[in-house]
């Protein structure tokens, strides 16, 4: 039975009469989380967990929100819907859909280690798995989270040693999060680009603890940021607001840093291979976790990976969305604010 | 080896000179003489000889990684770097040895060539042996040493400074000590380096001195009268050296070419002992008058390069000359600093005195004025060459690329307007990025190939072409997308040639993009006629 439907606007569950993550405006949406390629402006409806609406409101301004838990099942028409953790960044959600016994589940964006933010990806059975792939190749292969932190704390440390200011390129939901919490444990004070701060602000007063940081105001001068420690999005590297911190090194936190020649094409002092999603491994343990008897690949090396799930014995096929493969996002909007 | 891994590593990742430069001079001064030797030999293109080939390594990785080999290729074309996919595929080790058991950088080198003639089991127990006690860094650089290739971010005159300054040696002097022909595995550090080694090895060419292009207007330069002007030829850079009765012909690649030309071989019996030449390896059409110098196109001469055994029929379609320019020794002596002009005396007298067909020099172009010089370098296509060199009168031969005394003065690049039809992953820096195009121009209704180029766009019209084709691939074959004929590119090139290798009839030379054209649609490209039309123009036999 086809639950959902791969449509020009997006996911689309008929019976349900909802889209997941519709990429075109629509009626009903659901959304797994609130990344800018997943969470689009323009629904007469959201639907999504209680932690992603604050952000969504953020970002997307006034909509009609509704929010649930997870493992909370409501229906729709009809169909049995519920969410359950995905593990990518606060409040991410997988969206599991249930009708006359047959089970889909959409993964959104996820990650199998549990980062201490997100709540832990939770493998749910189902018949068919629409899982995403951004990091859907052998190569990419994660150490554990502890490791890099302890890569970017020593990083940070001989920076301030040389009186250089440590600039993380990090997404300003999720990564920036993240990293937040070792970053605090240097003792140097954090400052938050206007983008990354919004959110964390958002975070913050909706009960989520983070630690305390300030944000790089106009009057904030060299002397307080020298040798400390700035969170910045990828639009911010290489535009003249940037340039305001020198001396600084700046080092980029995502799983594209895997790769020397992308590390190379950055132009940056370090790569930190620091992933909110899933690489190889993660990808194939969730997809057997799941039980699914039929895989659809998206967004990512979605060709590669359903190949190899069909030649494991696994059905697979490969849909295409319009979902980015980036960890990092445009900024185009939230850096003006601060320049 | 885990010092040189580290090396390598942050020379890969720095993103300043000085880094690279501090890098290298702390390597330098630290590490093991026999180990110092090999990296000089690495960074400057001296390849240990393979004792297995890529396939061979390939093969051993799927094996261990227990993958499928087409998977194995999508990740090769997706890191772009075979050294660099190898490492990432292969398990991580548990057991990484500790510094004080781990062995040296020459241990592995002495080890390839011992290991070099052993059978194929031995080399598998060897490789497999290596990578599982080294950690990543480690694994890279010794699948790097493996492979071949050791492109990693430095340029030889990185490591050239570096090395000047760690044994306070000037750096022209040091690069000629390391040009030309040297074993690393004989030869120690002690000999490479000193004064008098350089007399035992008499092959051992100059470094070559290269020119800047001339930026706006070359009578900026001042008085045309201090300045010497000639053609710019379009062959291989060359110096051709007799000493010792033997002759030795090398490219700028600081490449031994002896062998490839044996036209070389009529006139090196007049040629003084003691004599280094440089100039233009070049194909010669030999139908002309004698003292008339017309070029073969560059595409004739890629007939001869990359092969070993010539034959008679090659020497005939494509006889090799060589276009004189300059005199770096006479009678023993290095004349480098000297002034151009009196080096340009005696290479005349030489070249005169031997008077061989294939051994010519370079004219002196007599313009009179800066706007004359202008025209004549309007003509430069019809004889064959790329443009103008000016050099100073009183300059002397310097090593290297260098500002003032010598600039190059190129005509004006043909373009053609073309859409963009394949487009395949890059390497290195643009991995996992589509960089890499084929374009074609109209032939009535269809679309014919007839050029790749993967330059001239800079890193933001490359992202934008990424997406692009991410979101407008028709098909794939193997690691190339075949693309919706929608975006249009100028493309450049500085000659053309007909070729019944390509589709379109026609091979380029030196194709790059030199804009994106926003404003054209695929209706409004050029068509295969037009690029007939300009074989036509400039081949008119």
């Amino acid at each position: 039975m086809q639950l959902v439907e791969f449509t020009d606007k997006g996911l689309y569950c008929a019976r349900g009469k909802f889209y997941i993550d519709p990429w075109k405006p629509v009626d009903r949406a659901m959304i797994t989380h609130g990344h800018s390629d997943h969470a689009r402006p323009g629904n007469n409806y959201y639907l999504c967990h209680h932690l992603t609406k604050p952000l969504l409101q953020l970002r997307l301004g006034d909509n009609n929100y509704e929010s649930i838990g997870w493992n909370e099942p409501i229906m729709m028409n009809g169909v049995k819907v519920s969410l359950h953790p995905a593990g990518h960044i606060i409040g991410s959600s997988q969206i599991r859909i249930e009708y006359a016994g047959e089970v889909w589940v959409i993964s959104g964006d996820y990650k199998l280690e549990n980062d201490g933010i997100s709540q832990q990806f939770e493998p749910v059975r189902c018949n068919t798995f629409i899982t995403e792939s951004t990091f859907g190749l052998p190569i990419y292969r994660w150490e554990p989270q502890e490791e890099i932190f302890t890569d970017i704390k020593n990083w940070v440390s001989k920076n301030h040693s040389m009186g250089k200011t440590s600039i993380l390129i990090a997404y300003s939901l999720g990564k920036a999060q993240r990293i937040l919490i070792p970053l605090a444990e240097t003792g140097l004070p954090v400052f938050l680009h206007g983008a990354v701060y919004n959110v964390h602000q958002t975070l913050v007063s909706n009960g989520c603890k983070l630690p305390e940081v300030q944000r790089v105001l106009p009057a904030t001068t060299k002397t307080e940021t020298q040798g400390n420690i700035v969170i910045a999005p990828s639009g911010a590297d290489g535009s003249p607001w940037i340039k305001r911190f020198t001396p600084y090194n700046v080092g980029i936190c995502s799983g594209w840093m895997q790769v020397r020649g992308n590390v190379r094409r950055r132009n940056v002092d370090a790569g930190f291979v620091l992933s909110d999603h899933a690489d190889w491994e993660g990808l194939l343990s969730a997809v057997k976790a799941t039980g699914a008897e039929r895989v659809f690949a998206t967004h990512g090396f979605q060709a590669a990976f359903s190949r190899f799930l069909n030649e494991q014995g696994i059905e697979a096929a490969e849909i295409k969305t319009e979902y980015g493969d980036d960890e990092e996002e445009n900024t185009t909007n939230e850096k003006k604010e601060d320049q | 080896m885990k010092r040189f891994a580290e090396l390598v590593y942050t020379l890969g990742t720095s993103t300043k000179t000085n880094e690279k430069l501090e890098a290298l001079q702390g390597y330098f001064s630290e590490a093991a003489p026999e180990d110092i030797v090999w990296v000089i030999a690495v960074f400057s293109g001296r390849r240990p000889k393979r004792i297995v080939n890529t396939t061979f390594l390939k093969q051993l990785c799927i094996e261990i990684a227990a993958i499928p080999s087409w998977l194995f290729e999508e990740c090769y074309h997706t890191a772009g770097d075979l050294a660099e996919t190898i490492t990432l595929l292969l398990p991580a080790n548990k057991k990484v040895r500790s510094p004080e058991q781990e062995n040296s950088l020459s241990f592995y080198l002495e080890k390839f060539t011992r290991i070099l003639k052993q059978n194929d089991e031995i080399k598998k127990a060897f490789i497999i042996d290596c990578w599982s006690h080294m950690d990543r860094n480690e694994k890279f650089v010794f699948n790097k040493l493996i492979t071949g290739g050791f492109r990693i971010g430095v340029s030889q005159t990185i490591m050239v400074k570096a090395l000047a300054r760690t044994v306070s040696v000037s750096p022209s002097v040091i690069a000629h000590r390391i040009s030309g022909n040297w074993d690393p595995a004989t030869t120690r550090l002690e000999e490479l380096l000193s004064e008098t080694n350089t007399k035992a090895d008499h092959s051992k060419p100059y470094p070559f001195y290269l020119s800047y292009a001339v930026e706006d207007d070359p009578s900026l330069l001042g008085d045309l009268d201090k300045w010497m002007a000639e053609w710019k030829w379009d062959g291989i850079r060359g110096q051709i050296i007799k000493r010792n009765e033997e002759l030795f012909v090398w490219s700028r690649g600081e490449e031994l070419v002896t062998e490839k030309f044996p036209e070389y071989n009529s006139f090196a019996p007049r040629l003084p002992d003691g004599t280094v030449l440089d100039g233009e390896i070049i194909c010669l059409d030999r139908s002309v008058p004698p003292g008339i110098i017309k070029p073969l196109p560059f595409a004739v001469l890629q007939t001869r390069i990359g092969r070993k055994a010539i034959t008679k029929k090659q020497l005939e379609q494509a006889p090799v000359g060589f276009i004189a320019y300059d005199l770096l020794e006479w009678e023993g002596r290095d004349l480098r600093e000297e002034h151009l002009k009196k080096r340009r005396s005696l290479l005349e007298r030489l070249i005169a005195t031997v008077d061989d067909p294939s051994l010519l020099i370079s004219p002196v172009l007599q313009p009179g004025s800066w706007d004359a010089l202008h025209a004549i370098r309007q003509g430069s296509r019809e004889m064959g060459s790329e443009g103008i060199m000016l050099k100073r009168n009183d300059s002397s031969y310097q090593s290297g690329r260098k500002k003032g005394d010598w600039w190059k003065w190129k005509i004006d690049p043909l373009t053609i307007d073309a859409v963009m039809i394949y487009a395949q992953k890059g390497h290195g820096r643009r991995s996992n990025l589509y960089t890499d195009y084929t374009f074609a121009v109209k032939d009535g209704d269809k679309l014919v190939s007839f050029a790749k180029a993967y330059s001239g766009l800079t890193d933001k019209e490359f992202g934008q072409v990424d997406a692009f084709v991410k979101r407008n691939s028709i098909e794939k074959f193997g690691p190339v997308r075949t693309v919706k004929p929608e975006l249009v590119f100028e493309i450049a090139f500085e000659g053309i040639a007909a070729s019944n290798r390509h589709k379109s009839g026609v091979a380029l030379r030196f194709p790059r993009i030199s804009r994106w054209r926003k404003d054209k649609t695929v209706d409004d490209i050029n068509t295969l006629d037009d690029l007939k039309a300009i074989l036509k123009s400039y081949h008119e036999v």
